[in-house]
């Protein structure tokens, strides 16, 4: 049946659309058994939210899923699992303080009678090793192994399903290189077994050793399909990223100065995943951009600097005085802002109405000397957010959660803005922004810069790196792989410097 | 792709230093039991050990019971009412026959099971509701279990006063009384039935969180609900039936207690939860759900049962026995944090 000419799996046309975003566009991916089929794309391409609908996580707003010639509808990764479909995340889910054996066949024990029967799950278990050759104990606490162990149960389980369609997300983001070969050897073996893969990554030199098949997606829309074969790294970045930048940013009036306003020298982390001996400098007046590859560890970068992460080691001067920025308070005294990439989880209130989220961060000043709170300036400056950044509520006593995810940005940005910081520090700032609020923070973002005040600012959207920074950083691995002009450099510089530590 | 720290990376440094905070409530436990030994060394006398043994039996059983709520991420703060309403109901209906003032002066004389079983039964259906409350309806376990504690306080209390005019119900049957209290004595050692209850009701609940689906599922439930949900297991099933099995252990053990004691009033098994979730914590049972053995919760009510009562042995004051086990407590969770908290 599984004549390798014939798809193991056909997704043809599948469309999706979130408000105000076109997510997919009419995507087909097919699948042969006894091959590696790369999915690439830049962050955003629609990578994931085509594996969301496979899985049945999101709901398709049009197309087709096809598997062993039957049409398919999988409503949860569950139920995909029965069929044979099953996927090894990037970020793992499994039971920490449980077994390997139990994780695997959670959900499914094996029985004898009403008791579980742990020597049948143990000797399936070791025997799923021993064909993968991984060298597990089947009864370890998951919590006690390292990264690459875990993702080994995760194929475990896949292949303790008989999965015939396993996908791979990211898997090599944070295996060290002895690790990736073991990786590679169990996914030829899993090949030779006839099963259909589907690699998703950023790391084209990989794709281009393990994979038969590529495709290439980009905004949403299916760009390439053909096979690895005489494919060159250069050819799939040219398809990669393949669009021409138009006037999608507010243009920039006043070049930065020359003076120096902070300078990080060797900024390591204490805590690994981090930042690796990091040396940067910004000028007054000066956007930074910040490229590269997911897990290139920039928000533990910027976090390291405002001190919400422990720093190891290295020096920080603000106007050429050394400072410490060991916490956040300490960091804001210092002029410091940080907009994190996690809105939901460490940006808004949720349930508390625009006034409370715009004054949070700026709160002493409005506080008198016997810890009253000054109503009226409140009033006045949460005014002042909703005006100078066109924020569209109801008004300031609405809840923050009920306005869409570019305005909730904003008065975060305003939130920032309020207490007067010389240095931001943005990450991701435009994630999940509608296009429309994405010009207004770039405007924000470059008023700011023309104040004299300095950015760094974290984004995996390469034209918009392009578009508003003086100068890029591009960080792979948690080391800087390279600071270049953002005048003068290219799309296919900043991915090759993204991939120079990996 | 956010910040992944396996905690097995901070445990693996075997350092001097983690095994002390690792086995500090230990370490604490031993010193406060050798200082009550120097200071008194008759404490260490068989027939001590059959006091705390008998006293020990029911709180194993409330103990055991609760760990699963708290395993689920949950905790259980009615336990305590329905261990006294288990109580209340036995009681009333297990007088002794030849007592003239019963409560129920024509109830023929009742076998004992059948008393026990209707408490078992009366706690799993409000151990039922509390469980959907917090499967099904994402009821916060402190607030439900919080909210059942007073209604089953308000029932048991009006059922109290209707029954008895808030006079404590006693002179139970002796068959019901000799049921916990009788025994043997090996030189000196009183080893009462209520201790075997106890250790048949410990081996049972070992055996359901270790050898059957319906422990493995707690546990993953308890450890990573998303992880649980995605392998297909049917987590409002599982955590029901955890919440029933946890009731059913109350009433037995409310019914065990008022026949080790011999009498009933609404007051029985007020606090009762917070003795038995303390002794799970010191016994290493993870308030963030998922972590927790049978050996390490029989290890706190043993500890917690031998300290207070050496400590009323050594005659200190009773006020003081309250902060020395209010300290064991928070030594206790801010060591099982101190494992667990992520390092950024």
């Amino acid at each position: 049946m599984n004549n390798p000419e014939t798809y193991l799996l056909e997704m043809n046309g599948i469309c999706k659309s979130f408000p105000g975003v076109k997510a997919l566009d009419g995507v087909d991916l097919k699948i042969r058994p006894y091959s590696v089929h790369a999915l690439v794309g830049e962050n955003g391409a629609g990578k994931s939210t085509l594996m969301k609908c496979l899985f049945g996580i999101y709901e398709e707003d049009a197309g087709e899923v096809i598997f062993n010639g039957q049409r398919v509808h999988f409503s949860n990764p569950r139920q995909a699992l029965d069929y044979g479909v099953s996927m090894v995340h990037q970020e793992l889910n499994q039971v920490q303080d449980r077994s390997v054996m139990e994780n695997i066949w959670l959900g499914r024990f094996p029985m004898k009678g009403i008791i579980v029967d742990s020597r049948k799950m143990y000797n399936d278990t070791k025997k799923i090793f021993e064909d993968l050759s991984i060298n597990l104990d089947p009864e370890a606490i998951i919590g006690t192994l390292s990264v690459s162990q875990r993702q080994m149960v995760e194929i475990a389980k896949a292949v303790s399903c008989h999965a015939k369609i396993i996908v791979f997300d990211e898997p090599t983001s944070s295996l060290t290189e002895v690790e990736v070969r073991h990786l590679f050897r169990i996914i030829n073996k899993l090949r030779d077994d006839g099963c259909g893969i589907i690699y998703i990554s950023h790391k084209l030199e990989e794709i281009l050793e393990i994979a038969d098949e590529v495709t290439v997606l980009r905004d949403g829309k299916w760009v390439y399909t053909g096979k690895c074969e005489g494919l060159t790294i250069d050819k799939l970045i040219t398809l990669i990223v393949g669009r021409e930048l138009n006037n999608r940013f507010p243009p920039k009036r006043i070049q930065p100065s020359e003076e120096v306003i902070l300078r990080v020298e060797n900024l390591s982390g204490e805590y690994m995943p981090t930042v690796v001996d990091a040396s940067f400098e910004l000028r007054k007046g000066e956007i930074l951009g910040v490229a590269g590859l997911m897990g290139s560890r920039r928000t533990e970068t910027v976090e390291t600097l405002f001190g919400i992460r422990k720093r190891k080691g290295g020096n920080i001067k603000l106007n050429d005085k050394k400072i410490e920025n060991n916490n956040a308070r300490e960091s804001k005294s210092n002029g410091f802002a940080l907009l994190t990439e996690e809105r939901r989880q460490t940006g808004i209130f949720p349930t508390l109405d625009i006034t409370f989220n715009s004054m949070i961060a700026n709160i002493d000043k409005y506080t008198n000397k016997l810890g009253v709170l000054n109503e009226k300036k409140i009033a006045e400056d949460t005014k002042w957010v909703i005006d100078a950044l066109s924020v569209k509520t109801p008004g300031c006593k609405a809840k923050i959660q009920n306005l869409s995810g570019g305005n909730q940005q904003k008065v975060i940005m305003g939130r920032w803005l309020l207490t007067e910081p010389t240095i931001m520090l943005l990450d991701e700032p435009t994630r999940g922004v509608d296009v429309g609020a994405k010009y207004d923070i770039y405007q924000l973002i470059i008023e700011c810069a023309e104040k004299g005040n300095a950015i760094i600012f974290i984004s995996s959207e390469m034209p918009e790196l392009l578009g508003i920074s003086d100068r890029i950083m591009v960080m792979s691995n948690g080391r800087v792989a390279g600071i270049v002009d953002a005048k003068t450099t290219t799309q296919e510089e900043l991915l090759r410097l993204a991939s120079k530590y990996l | 792709m956010k910040t992944f720290i396996s905690p097995s990376k901070l445990l693996k440094q075997h350092s001097i230093k983690d095994v002390i905070i690792n086995n500090a409530i230990y370490i604490v436990l031993f010193f406060l039991f050798l200082t009550i030994v120097l200071i008194d060394p008759s404490f260490l006398s068989l027939k001590n050990a059959g006091f705390i043994l008998s006293q020990s039996a029911t709180r194993m059983i409330f103990a055991c019971a609760i760990a699963g709520p708290i395993v689920l991420g949950g905790t259980d703060l009615s336990a305590g009412r329905l261990i006294g309403m288990a109580g209340l109901i036995t009681a009333s209906l297990l007088q002794s026959p030849d007592y003239t003032a019963r409560v129920f002066p024509n109830l023929p004389r009742l076998p004992i099971w059948i008393p026990i079983l209707l408490a078992m039964i009366i706690c799993a259906l409000f151990s039922l509701i509390h469980g959907f409350l917090v499967a099904k309806q994402k009821v916060a376990p402190f607030i439900a279990s919080l909210g059942m504690q007073l209604v089953v306080y308000g029932l048991m209390s009006v059922y109290f006063d209707a029954v008895s005019d808030s006079a404590p119900i006693g002179v139970l049957d002796e068959k019901f009384t000799g049921f916990a209290q009788n025994g043997i004595t090996i030189l000196g050692f009183r080893l009462q039935y209520i201790i075997l209850y106890a250790v048949v009701v410990v081996a049972l609940v070992w055996f359901i969180w270790n050898k059957t689906k319906l422990g493995k599922n707690m546990f993953a439930i308890g450890g990573n609900i998303e992880a649980a949900n995605v392998s297909g297991v049917n987590i409002v099933f599982n955590m029901l039936a955890i919440y029933v099995m946890a009731g059913l252990l109350y009433g037995f053990g409310g019914a065990l207690e008022v026949a080790r004691t011999g009498s009933a009033t609404n007051a029985l098994g007020q606090g009762y939860e917070l003795d038995a979730i303390a002794a799970c914590v010191v016994g290493g049972v993870s308030m963030r759900g998922g972590i927790g053995t049978i050996k390490g919760i029989i290890t706190g009510v043993l500890l917690f049962q031998v300290i207070s009562y050496g400590l009323v042995f050594i005659q200190v004051n009773p006020y003081l026995v309250y902060f020395v086990k209010g300290a064991i407590i928070l030594i206790a969770v801010v060591i099982d944090t101190k494992k667990y908290i992520k390092k950024k």
